[in-house]
């Protein structure tokens, strides 16, 4: 998969769990929870899903490099 | 308790009465004689803002460091108790040349940053009332709980204004002034920065009585619209006392308190209570991040830590590895409330911070700690801990407008003899609400739970249908009442199901009107729709669609019997049952 497949599985999830977000909307260095407004119970679910959907185990100290599309991208093509 | 404050009740009206008397037993051996002793008192009267600021500085500590602030992207900002004090007093001053004054309302809405601690302290020093609102609210709780409220002034960020309130700020007739943190505002509001700036640092903290109204939490109820729970300016005594006695708060302690000064955690624990008693307080502007918490803890020596449930448990998520390379040896004193402390987290804490988590137990209601496993007390992991000092507890049952004490080991409500001076004082603008908290002499909390042979208190559950979701109290009317705004929702039923790191997550079951078909897209469609309208804290987390929900002959819906089920739980008394769930 490239990072542009790792983009789309992300925003996908990301708009799976909070569907207030407009994926056409979303800029690749929005972040989830300053800009996208997602909680922190937001940011575990999608943890849990990215797992879910691609078997990735993402640890907390893991968690600010997917604070982004392009960071989430770039992250996932690396680990997964 | 003694009698007279029996006869208190019930209702606000009796309040004045209750406090004068509690001042008129000083001679007598008042049970809050210490309470008293650590608060000065201003001009016959009680300033909470006085006691946190004014008194330290007159005392010669104004040097002190107040608030340790450290923002987001790593900056770092200390505000010393005489810096504070005179931001509190250009805020104050702002208020007074807008014309505000004593008794008017102003309410907050911005992340952790100093200017809203200086406007809380500022508030109260000029003898408004401050009103905190969680900043993740969607527009639509934000503009419920202004209106109650009857808003005079908003301070808030751009941001937040122009997301959440701009479409319909001019439609609260009381709100007056919105104060906009930083340089710039939209129009028709005022830049706080330049206001502050040109305003004098000198303010003389007007002279409150104790019973005045200093702070106004809202809280969800199981029907109807969110309450506001008045609390005076006399609570600092129990704010003080309480964080001596059940967090271990002394002059020069550094402290962190992780709560949100959005909810009354925040507000009791996170700004008063702490600087009432000459504190450090770390505030930190960003979200739960473990390494960042871990770090924050270990660099800036911590030695009391007041956080919350959730955020323990996600750190127990990621084991105790993560902890190891961080010394935590600077912390004294560990408290958790929010909800029931699991006792797998509080042995983990034992092992990975060398001391447990000591869960207590409040609510918006009491206005402070009342049950807790205080310093030097034995934990029992699970227990909230037992009454503080000067506080009547009881598991209690009611029946035919009578409450019956239960005996150890029973299950019933947990209740207390009215008369701490941290107690609400009313729910604004609803009597009758306020009147059904109190029955036979005692406050009735809500809550159900148990008192073991030694006196320890362990919660069980609530006695109504509100959800506790990550330490928020959540009231299911609310949410349903937003999800039925969507076109396509004909009813909604919403409960509160087990989550293992929030405690509970809330769940709708969505009927839908004629013509319109359940769908993953219309799922989310709604979903969205709540989150938008409600935020993310407090809109559902899934949604489920039905043909008919359970409902009583009354037409109400049997929110106990959706959540029964979704727990296979039995069902229990379903003789009200009329229309069933498809």
């Amino acid at each position: 998969m490239t990072a542009a497949d790792y983009r789309a599985i992300f925003l996908a999830e990301l708009c799976r769990i909070a569907p207030d977000i407009d994926p056409e909307t979303v800029g690749d260095g929005d972040h989830i929870q300053d800009d996208l407004g997602l909680d922190s119970m937001d940011v575990l679910n999608l943890v849990v899903a990215l797992h879910d959907r691609l078997g990735v185990d993402i640890p907390e100290k893991d968690y600010p490099q997917i604070a982004t599309p392009t960071l989430a991208s770039d992250y996932l093509s690396r680990n997964v | 308790m003694t009698d007279d404050s029996d006869a208190a009740l019930p209702g606000a009206e009796s309040v004045p009465r209750s406090g004068a008397r509690a001042v008129d037993a000083d001679a007598s051996g008042d049970k809050w004689a210490e309470a008293r002793g650590l608060i000065d008192g201003w001009k016959g009267g009680v300033n909470i803002a006085h006691e946190a600021l004014d008194r330290h500085v007159a005392a010669g500590h104004g040097d002190e460091i107040a608030i340790r602030w450290l923002g987001k992207s790593g900056e770092r900002r200390d505000l010393s108790y005489a810096e504070l004090t005179a931001q509190a007093n250009r805020f104050a001053n702002v208020l007074a040349s807008h014309g505000l004054a004593a008794g008017d309302s102003v309410f907050a809405m911005a992340g952790r940053v100093p200017e809203l601690y200086a406007a809380a302290l500022g508030t109260l020093k000029a003898g408004l009332i401050f009103t905190p609102l969680f900043s993740a609210f969607g527009p639509e709780p934000v503009r419920t709980r202004m209106e109650i409220g009857d808003a005079n002034v908003l301070v808030t960020t751009e941001s937040i204004y122009r997301r959440k309130i701009a479409a319909w700020a001019h439609e609260i007739e009381t709100l007056k002034l919105v104060l906009i943190l930083g340089d710039t505002a939209p129009e028709g509001c005022v830049a706080l920065a330049p206001a502050m700036a040109a305003a004098s640092p000198e303010f003389e903290t007007v002279a409150t009585r104790p019973e005045d109204p200093a702070l106004i939490h809202f809280t969800s109820g199981t029907t109807g619209k969110p309450k506001g729970a008045v609390h005076v300016h006399n609570a600092v005594r129990y704010h003080t006392f309480s964080g001596r006695v059940a967090l271990g708060l002394e002059p020069g302690v550094t402290y962190w308190c992780t709560a949100d000064p959005g909810w009354v955690t925040g507000t009791s624990y996170g700004i008063i209570s702490p600087l009432v008693n000459r504190v450090t307080m770390l505030i930190d502007e960003a979200e739960f991040d473990l390494q960042r918490w871990y770090s924050l803890v270990q660099d800036e020596k911590v030695e009391v830590w007041y956080s919350a449930p959730t955020a323990i448990r996600m750190m127990m998520r990621e084991g105790s590895e993560a902890a190891k390379p961080f010394d935590f040896s600077a912390l004294k004193f560990l408290a958790s409330v929010g909800e029931p402390l699991n006792p797998e987290a509080v042995l983990w804490s034992a092992e990975v911070f060398g001391q447990p988590f000591h869960d207590n137990w409040w609510q918006t209601e009491t206005g402070g700690i009342m049950i807790a496993n205080c310093p030097g007390a034995e934990v029992r992991p699970g227990s909230m801990g037992k009454p503080l000092p000067g506080i009547e507890a009881g598991i209690v049952a009611r029946a035919d407008g009578k409450i019956r004490a239960l005996g150890t080991g029973e299950i019933g409500e947990l209740a207390f003899r009215p008369g701490w001076p941290s107690m609400m004082r009313a729910y604004l603008h609803e009597q009758a609400r306020y009147d059904k908290c109190f029955v036979d002499g005692w406050y009735l909390s809500g809550d159900l739970a148990m008192r073991d042979s030694e006196g320890y208190y362990w919660f069980v559950g609530r006695a109504d249908d509100l959800i506790k979701s990550s330490g928020h109290l959540i009231g299911p009317f609310e949410v349903e009442s937003a999800l039925i705004e969507h076109d396509t929702v004909a009813e909604a039923g919403v409960i509160g199901i087990p989550d293992e790191t929030a405690g509970e997550v809330v769940k709708a079951y969505v009927t839908l009107n004629p013509g319109f078909e359940a769908s993953d897209a219309l799922e989310r469609d709604i979903r969205g729709h709540a989150r938008k309208k409600l935020g993310p804290a407090v809109a559902p987390r899934e949604i489920v669609f039905r043909k008919t929900l359970p409902k009583t002959r009354s037409g109400k819906i049997m929110r106990r019997l959706l959540k029964a089920r979704e727990l296979g739980l039995p069902e229990g008394d379903i003789s009200t049952l009329e229309t069933d769930e498809t």
